[in-house]
């Protein structure tokens, strides 16, 4: 095994980039990935002959070729060592940073460029039809998969409304709760001019806020965006000698426990998070009370409520009361999920907390600027809690 | 049901599941049972997916469980399902061990609880078709 005194801080993000996003029509996800990593390389001062690899993720509306890896030719870049396309649902962000840091560790790339592009929305039609999975009339897929639609449990909202809900039979939790995250995520996106949804709300608000699937709301979902997020990979040393401040990639893991669906596993209130997370703090020789900001995958408020408790926050069930008092919002005592998330900012997957982790580390917050932001906590979720992925970073090599 | 056209979309079964169709349609909920560590599976898995067997046999589930998760549908998605909203969907947790999706029947939604007992109730919608629902049950 590496060294983890090694491997710690031996990496760090040199380049972001972030195009418009959310109702922004008339481009294909490749025009959105080729403006994202134009924006990133011009971020770290870069070349495009600069990049020798390439790590592509793919949302909705597809990337070119296997994988989206014709975006290479998309692009006229040349010089690869290093491609390949990935997925791993909303983990996959995450876990592109890892395999970029340790390519570039271990020499097989120089400056790795990982890309999420995607373009579900078209204009004049709603958002979550982008994700419902219903096929529309006439459609039944054949077999066992038939009952969803026969019983008409249709897309993501209804299967994470599924894991809600165990999770406040067992423990009970609220709306109240998953609407303090709602709240506070809000208040902070009110501070990222780059935020879809920056509008105050309130408590109130949320309950007001109409039902998509009991036990979740409108404002217990994630946003849908069109657009892409590019970040680049370089070693310690060279992102020193680039025009940003590097954001050193500490720690890193992942958990995969997926879902055998069946009595006695608890896929829908269990995460891979402490699997993840014992491997990347480890690494980062850090503990949960190190962490200074947390950016959280928060598809669902839910998401990020079940993901404290699995990071060791607070005791598994006592996630509803932990987030109750606002300490996650604006001046609480642990700001997570600060640029608004994807429940106010942006929804690109696995690169909205990346992007506000960098940010954060990086100390480019303006207003939303955590004061202390030395340990940033940054987590990727896949499927219905199925995949995790963990990332620490912080502006400090060591 | 039977008493008016059913106009919600009817699964129809494949290879893979023709056993559990067919057995519903007899008022049998059926499972596949790994021979050699004898869990049960849903149907749709060619290999135990705990000790990677390939031998099963069909066997009837007793049709009773607990109502492990479940949720009230608001959104719109489907046509078919447009007048039908709210509606509950739920997932029971078989006596056996399978998650099988399904609604629950004959029961408020605002009755529903996670955890408590439920049956399952033969639903012939059309004449090649019969779906489980369930029912609570003391």
């Amino acid at each position: 095994m590496t060294d983890d005194k090694d491997l710690r801080g031996a990496t760090a993000v040199s380049g972001l980039g972030i195009t418009e996003q959310g109702k922004v029509y008339g481009h294909s996800s490749s025009w959105f990935a080729a403006e994202a990593i134009r924006l990133a390389l011009e971020d770290a001062g870069l070349e495009k002959s600069d990049v020798d690899g390439l790590l592509v993720s793919q949302g909705v509306a597809p990337l070119p070729g296997m994988g989206g890896v014709d975006l290479q030719s998309h692009l006229g870049m040349t010089n690869l060592r290093l491609l390949t396309g990935m997925q791993v649902g909303g983990a996959t962000a995450a876990t592109m940073i890892q395999y970029a840091a340790l390519s570039v560790y271990h020499g097989l790339a120089n400056h790795v460029v990982c890309i999420f592009a995607d373009a579900p929305l078209r204009e004049g039609r709603g958002g979550g039809g982008s994700y419902s999975g219903s096929g529309g009339a006439g459609y039944m897929p054949p077999g066992m998969s038939g009952l969803y639609t026969a019983f008409g449990m249709f897309g993501v909202n209804a299967r994470y409304a599924l894991a809600a809900r165990r999770h406040m039979g067992m423990y009970g939790t609220t709306n109240d709760h998953f609407g303090a995250i709602a709240v506070g995520q809000r208040a902070w996106a009110a501070m990222n001019p780059a935020a879809q949804q920056r509008e105050p709300i309130t408590l109130s608000d949320y309950h007001a806020s109409r039902w998509v699937a009991e036990p979740l709301h409108l404002l217990d979902c994630c946003l849908v965006s069109n657009g892409a997020v590019a970040v680049i990979v370089s070693s310690a040393e060279a992102a020193r000698d680039l025009k940003q401040p590097p954001a050193y990639i500490w720690g890193m893991g992942q958990g995969h426990p997926g879902d055998l669906k069946r009595a006695g596993w608890d896929a829908e209130t269990q995460t891979g998070a402490p699997i993840a997370k014992r491997r990347a703090f480890e690494m980062a020789g850090i503990d949960v009370g190190d962490i200074d900001v947390c950016q959280l995958y928060d598809c669902y408020t839910y998401t990020v409520l079940v993901t404290l408790e699995d990071y060791g926050f607070c005791e598994k069930g006592e996630g509803g009361p932990f987030v109750a008092d606002g300490k996650l919002a604006p001046g609480g005592s642990l700001p997570t999920n600060t640029g608004g998330g994807q429940l106010s900012g942006f929804y690109m997957w696995g690169m909205t907390p990346i992007a506000e982790g960098i940010v954060q580390a990086r100390g480019q917050g303006g207003e939303r600027q955590a004061e202390k932001h030395d340990v940033v906590l940054v987590t990727g979720n896949g499927g219905i809690l199925d995949h995790h992925s963990t990332l620490v970073l912080s502006p400090n090599r060591s | 049901m039977a008493d008016q056209a059913y106009t919600l979309p009817i699964p129809v079964a494949d290879e893979a599941s023709q056993e559990f169709f067919d057995g519903a349609r007899e008022g049998k909920l059926m499972l596949l049972r790994c021979t050699q560590c004898q869990r049960y599976r849903l149907p749709g898995r060619e290999l135990c997916s705990d000790c990677w067997s390939t031998d099963t046999e069909w066997a009837q589930a007793t049709g009773r469980g607990k109502l492990y998760t479940f949720g009230i549908m608001h959104q719109k998605y489907h046509p078919a399902f447009a007048d039908m909203t709210p509606y509950n969907y739920a997932l029971v947790e078989l006596d056996e061990g399978p998650r099988l999706v399904t609604n629950i029947v004959e029961c408020d939604d605002d009755d529903l609880r996670t955890d408590m007992p439920v049956e399952a109730v033969f639903d012939a919608v059309s004449d090649e078709a019969t779906l489980i629902r369930f029912r609570p049950s003391e």
